[in-house]
């Protein structure tokens, strides 16, 4: 028995940054599956990746005038997110080019100024923590942030998930019988940037991502039904957030890729053995049903 | 009162038009058929009714009626069938014009989506995921989602295509209860023999109206002749239409 406290709850019992850690983890985990499910089903989800990377240099310009200031940087992201979302739109609507080439472009470029700017000041450490978040050093401005983006995210999700799903579904049918389909879709990017501004603290640009899109693909092999898909990808994202913690601990490697690994290798195993098209059960020799 | 009035209406996209200085009226309670060769304007016309796109030149008359109380049920619907939704949800979006994006289900909205799932012979199907639906069942959803939209202008485009027979009669049936009910329902076809037998008025299109009235005065040979030869390839080098706007 004490050999399991030990293991599995004594870190946290013991460290108070391992406890804030795990209830940011956890506040991340109710907010940005949801949003990754949606991404998912509207064939979206490599967008959640360039907006990642779109709000690095907004977080890095956050950096530059105030310095480790969570609300600065996470303001300049949002802002930053926001401007490239609906700067990609615009120029998909003008021009010839589609919306993920303008955003290939718009993210790419956000990419190099970003890295460009936090090394103008900061030093590589300051970059790794951009790119890859430090989990274990969230403070409390940090967890307020957090938690109060998780908050808004599922409220604006209650008020909108009509018309996102109708959107997913039917989109003609809803343009057909509201305006509200375009007020929608700018709600739900407004919902991908604040996710992942609220994940970059923790996880960096890079990995914030991934709390997002990794359990919300691997829900998929789990379920037939949206709210059962959203509730088995915050669930998968929570464990991820715990047994992450927990082996970066026992084994001293950073936390938030082992927080993403851990979900990763949740997804590995969905794609597997997920009761809705895992390769394994279409390996397995069955024979066809009766009617 | 007619519910819907063209005015030397054109329509079409990138200035060439495709449905060419159409001028008539579909009076209120009307069953409407619109027949006419693929590319003659149909599906173009449609969107124009319900708004979709504008018209080039022209205008169209509803009477009132705001675009979004019109019930409209496309050709090929744009429908995502791998979405993880079920039969019951996306009928009960039926609803939208009294719920809207936050407005609750009760009792008796309940009882009016089983009905509608009734009306179209797919009880027992509520908890069915679309992806599992056949073409055909597929129909019968959408036939028990526009029901439930209560609409008094009512636009189909071609709602029989491929679709079986069986299923065919059971919603014309349903086509049959709006025209009783005095609503106003068009519907583009391209079987002439139930156009015949089940639609009083035809407009005969060609991209320009060929003929508008009774059914069997605008079907007869030499109009279907006509309009199979004025149906004519896109032109991209066309001259602008010498044809005065009012």
């Amino acid at each position: 028995m004490s050999v399991l406290y030990a293991y599995f709850i004594a870190p946290f019992a013991e460290f108070e940054f391992m406890r804030r850690a795990l209830v940011g983890s956890f506040a991340l985990a109710l907010g940005a599956p949801p949003v990754g499910v949606f991404l998912m089903l509207r064939r979206m989800s490599l967008i959640g990746d360039a907006m990642a990377h779109a709000i690095l240099p907004g977080a890095a310009i956050g950096f530059l005038i105030a310095g480790l200031s969570v609300f600065a940087m996470a303001g300049g992201g949002l802002i930053a997110g926001f401007l490239i979302a609906f700067g990609a739109g615009l120029i998909a609507r003008a021009t010839p080019l589609k919306e993920d080439a303008s955003l290939a472009a718009f993210f790419l470029i956000s990419l190099a100024l970003g890295v460009t700017i936090v090394s103008v000041k900061g030093s590589n450490i300051d970059l790794m923590n951009f790119l890859f978040g430090s989990v274990l050093a969230i403070d409390d401005p940090t967890l307020f942030l957090i938690a109060s983006i998780t908050s808004a995210s599922l409220i604006v999700l209650a008020v909108i998930w009509r018309p996102l799903v109708l959107e997913c579904v039917d989109p003609g049918f809803l343009r057909s019988v509201s305006r509200t389909g375009g007020p929608a879709h700018i709600a739900f990017l407004a919902l991908v940037v604040m996710n992942l501004v609220g994940g970059f603290q923790a996880l960096g640009t890079l990995l914030a991502v991934g709390i997002m899109m990794l359990p919300a693909v691997a829900a998929r092999f789990w379920a037939r039904d949206l709210s059962t898909m959203i509730a088995v990808a915050i669930a998968g994202a929570a464990i991820s957030g715990y047994a992450g913690l927990l082996v970066s601990y026992h084994a001293n490697l950073p936390s938030g890729p082992v927080i993403i690994l851990v979900a990763g290798v949740l997804y590995v195993l969905s794609v597997l053995c997920g009761p809705f098209g895992g390769l394994l059960w279409r390996a397995l020799p069955q024979r066809h049903l009766e009617a | 009162m007619p519910e819907l009035r063209f005015h030397n209406l054109t329509l079409g996209y990138d200035r060439h038009p495709a449905v060419h200085h159409l001028d008539g009226a579909v009076k209120d309670g009307a069953l409407t058929a619109i027949v006419g060769p693929n590319g003659a304007g149909k599906s173009t016309l449609f969107k124009g009714i319900v708004g979709e796109i504008k018209p080039l030149a022209g205008a169209i008359e509803r009477n009132g009626l705001d675009v979004h109380d019109i019930a409209y049920l496309p050709q090929a619907g744009d429908i995502d069938r791998s979405f993880p939704i079920g039969v019951y949800d996306l009928v009960a979006m039926g609803l939208w014009r009294s719920k809207g994006s936050l407005g609750g289900f009760g009792r008796k909205d309940h009882d009016r989506i089983e009905a509608a799932i009734a009306a179209v012979h797919l009880t027992g199907f509520e908890e069915r995921a679309i992806g599992t639906l056949s073409g055909g069942q597929m129909q019968r959803v959408l036939f028990a989602r526009l029901l439930l939209q209560d609409a008094r202008l009512i636009v189909l485009d071609e709602p029989f295509t491929a679709i079986d027979a069986k299923t065919s009669a059971d919603l014309l049936e349903l086509v049959q209860q709006w025209h009783r009910e005095r609503r106003t329902v068009i519907a583009a076809l391209h079987d002439i023999d139930l156009v015949k037998r089940s639609f009083p008025q035809t407009l005969l299109l060609a991209r320009e109206p060929v003929a508008w009235g009774a059914t069997r005065d605008v079907l007869t040979a030499e109009n279907l002749e006509t309009a199979r030869r004025m149906c004519e390839a896109f032109d991209e080098h066309a001259a602008a239409c010498a044809v005065a706007a009012e």
